[in-house]
């Protein structure tokens, strides 16, 4: 008995040691490591240019323009093709209305407009010089290639330049210490590359003048971000950049919030269709996903006859310290400091939160989204449109409603704010805000003079008194995508005081009930308790009596 | 008291589906008023998923007792008749309170007492109809658009028809239960309905009208 147990535990550690050693032995004789490379031989990469070695750009530029028209002389069309899109006109016309939006037109709850204020605001064109009305939009040599495809990074753009780069070392902020170098256009322009996330958020994650100020699902953390922040850009995993949902061809940059694909339907698009909305959730997983269990695929599958992907796959934006601006109210702009000066003064975090130029800023981080029903139309009131000063207003507006076959539940960042109108003709009123001259707010505290300027700028007239009236501007939520463990449970919704709860035209079961069949369903239910109760215990009581 | 003889009353599948129809039936009210909103306990998703299950582990026992019904010819116990349901009525109105002989004698050809029949086919004629008919709404949810049920019939009537049947149910249980108790001793319909057996009490039968 004894030697067969020996003869067990002999065979056993002799199974133990030959299936470690198996294991130890494995790199050592896996055939597929490739051959080690002579370390000069690097690597080819993808594109089939290295500009580095174009003549063209074997010179010292002393001006954005000028780098343009070396990039022009082998990139015959891109001009042409950069000025047919948003990028370059700032300009959106709705179909449906023929009504001028884009930053060009609207007025936002924000910085409010680019009217009047254009020295700055074009730090984010992609084009040099638009300080004003007068700039050429014709002219090519004013396209700015370099913002979108410089890959040293050092390409920066500053308010104030009206689009042009840093050409000399300056301290900026001003006063602050901190120096911008001047750019090496040369050596931007010899790396050009494909855009990377880092250009395209070089102007879309600082909207509204800082890092995650305006969408609140776009800012700086999406660099580089980790599989919890974005599921697609994840640096170490999927590494989207924005173009690979964003699909660009001629220039022509897809998805735009300005024209959403709110409802998708149908299978995932196949390479080579023609596709209408590549950057839509359901160009690539089509708008039946779920697979994972057969108890629930179906069910989740359905929820796309009434919820956007993001609603549940977004379950909370600005998912980092960054955070994103909620509100920023104007009508303590102006108001200075006891000394007399204007004061900045910074919250907890770091990000502003008071400015003598800007007035008051609140912020959030991990923000859970307000949902809407949303057919991607969206409705605006732009300079010029009247508004009832005596409720808030709302800038823009998701059209859409329940049982629309195009409209879906949508999650949005709703920024709120206050800001001037003018409170005769009840419009919103474009400030002029940035500048040197002295009836710029941020230079000289004076709104009447602001107003007038901008104003006349955007060629409407002030009646000379105004007033602050609330904002509200709803941003649709699309990007920081969450991996699927991290997506919404049923619960969420699907329960009373849920993310839903001010969702109207459908039924969702655990949050609706009719008060009046549950109250008499639960009346009926108690009597028949009470009723088998007293019988019962009348029967027991008797019972007891008969035999005592 | 008279000698007592034994009668078979349920057969093996009979019980089999009695007992294991009950523990479906409360787990879908358990799970059901929970998706209803009424309290937490397994959460929306799991309560969703055990209700669907459940509905289809009931369908599968109704499958093969209809046709277990129909083989057998048990299914005329069911036939509804209000042929001494008042004698039914007031013996638990009144007789049952000062131990009245019960107006019903069961034998194996005739199980329910007048009053069972009503409640049984109510059940079967209105509230299975409505919960099931609602249920079925409910279930295929997903497939409204290609059925082309889309907009013919709204979520909310279906689940209001579904819940009112709920209540019905729960009625039901509670009343069902109760009357459990009101055999020859507290527990012995439980234990007929368990064993199969049960024990008749060799009275002068009350005269059939």
């Amino acid at each position: 008995m004894s030697q067969k147990k020996l003869l067990l535990a002999a065979s056993l550690l002799a199974a133990v040691l030959a299936w470690s050693t198996a294991w130890s032995a494995l790199p050592a004789a896996n055939p597929a490591s490739p051959p080690a490379l002579p370390a000069s031989a690097k690597p080819p990469g993808k594109s089939t240019v290295d500009h580095g070695k174009l003549k063209e750009l074997q010179k010292k530029f002393t001006s954005g323009p000028e780098v343009t028209k070396a990039c022009l002389s082998c990139h015959t069309e891109a001009a042409k093709q950069v000025q047919h899109t948003k990028h370059w006109t700032w300009e959106y016309t709705d179909a449906k209305t023929g009504q001028k939006l884009g930053k060009k037109n609207i007025i936002n709850n924000y910085c409010t407009t680019t009217i009047s204020n254009e020295k700055d605001c074009m730090a984010c064109h992609a084009g040099y010089g638009w300080k004003d009305a007068s700039f050429d939009f014709a002219a090519e040599d004013n396209v700015d290639c370099l913002i979108c495809h410089d890959s040293t990074a050092t390409y920066r753009k500053l308010p104030g330049d009206a689009g042009h780069p840093v050409y000399e070392r300056r301290e900026f902020p001003a006063g602050s210490g901190k120096f911008v170098e001047a750019v090496d256009l040369q050596k931007v322009a010899q790396s050009v590359a494909l855009p990377s996330r880092a250009n395209c958020g070089s102007c879309h994650f600082y909207g509204a003048g800082g890092d995650g100020t305006k969408h609140g699902d776009l800012d700086s953390a999406l660099k580089k971000p980790g599989k919890y922040l974005d599921v697609h850009m994840d640096a170490k995993g999927l590494n989207f950049t924005c173009s690979t949902c964003h699909a660009t061809a001629g220039h022509q940059v897809s998805g735009s919030r300005y024209q959403m694909a709110a409802a998708l339907t149908g299978p995932a698009h196949t390479r080579g269709k023609p596709d209408a909305s590549p950057a839509a959730c359901q160009s690539c997983h089509g708008d039946k996903p779920h697979k994972e269990s057969i108890l629930d695929a179906e069910r989740l599958n359905t929820h796309s006859n009434k919820l956007a992907c993001q609603t549940c796959h977004i379950p909370e934006y600005a998912r980092d310290s960054i955070g994103t601006e909620s509100s920023w109210d104007w009508s303590t702009a102006t108001t200075m400091g006891a000394d007399g000066k204007p004061v900045f003064v910074k919250d907890s975090a770091g990000r502003r939160a008071f400015d003598s130029k800007k007035g008051n800023f609140a912020w959030d981080s991990y923000v859970v989204p307000e949902y809407r029903w949303f057919n991607g139309h969206v409705s605006y009131k732009t300079k010029g449109d009247r508004i009832d000063p005596s409720q808030i207003v709302e800038i823009n507006h998701p059209d859409g409603e329940a049982g629309q076959a195009d409209a879906r539940i949508w999650p949005f960042k709703i920024h709120r704010g206050k800001q001037a109108y003018d409170s005769e003709n009840n419009y919103l009123l474009v400030v002029h805000t940035a500048g040197e001259d002295d009836t710029a707010l941020w230079r000289n505290f004076d709104w009447q003079k602001a107003i007038a300027t901008g104003m006349q700028t955007a060629g409407l007239p002030y009646s000379g008194k105004f007033g602050f009236v609330s904002t509200e501007m709803s941003w649709p939520i699309t990007h920081m995508v969450a991996p699927k463990t991290d997506a919404l449970g049923c619960a969420q919704c699907h329960s009373e005081n849920g993310r839903l709860q001010g969702i109207s035209g459908i039924y969702l079961p655990g949050r609706d009930h009719s008060h009046l069949l549950d109250g008499l369903g639960w009346l009926v239910v108690v009597l028949s308790l009470l009723g088998v109760l007293i019988h019962g215990s009348t029967r027991i009581y008797l019972h007891f009596k008969h035999r005592g | 008291m008279n000698a007592s003889t034994r009668i078979y009353l349920y057969r093996r599948y009979e019980r089999f589906w009695h007992w294991s129809q009950a523990v479906l039936v409360i787990f879908m009210l358990v799970t059901g008023f929970e998706i209803h909103g009424v309290y937490k306990n397994f959460g929306f998703q799991r309560a969703v998923e055990y209700h669907t299950l459940t509905a289809w582990a009931l369908l599968t026992l109704w499958a093969f007792t209809i046709f277990w019904q129909f083989t057998t010819g048990e299914w005329r116990q069911y036939i509804p008749t209000l042929h001494r349901v008042f004698a039914m009525v007031r013996y638990y109105a009144y007789g049952i309170f000062v131990n009245a002989p019960h107006p019903f004698h069961k034998t194996a050809s005739k199980k329910h007492n007048p009053l069972q029949r009503l409640a049984y086919v109510t059940l079967l004629a209105m509230v299975s109809p409505l919960i099931w008919g609602s249920g079925f709404f409910y279930l295929f949810y997903s497939y409204w658009r290609e059925l082309g049920l889309e907009g013919t019939v709204p979520l909310a009537w279906v689940a209001l028809a579904h819940t009112a049947g709920a209540f019905m149910m729960l009625t039901f249980f509670i009343v069902h239960v109760y009357l459990t108790t009101t055999g020859h001793t507290p527990l012995a319909h439980i234990k007929t309905m368990l064993t199969g057996w049960e024990d008749v009490e060799d009275e002068v039968p009350v005269k059939e009208a």
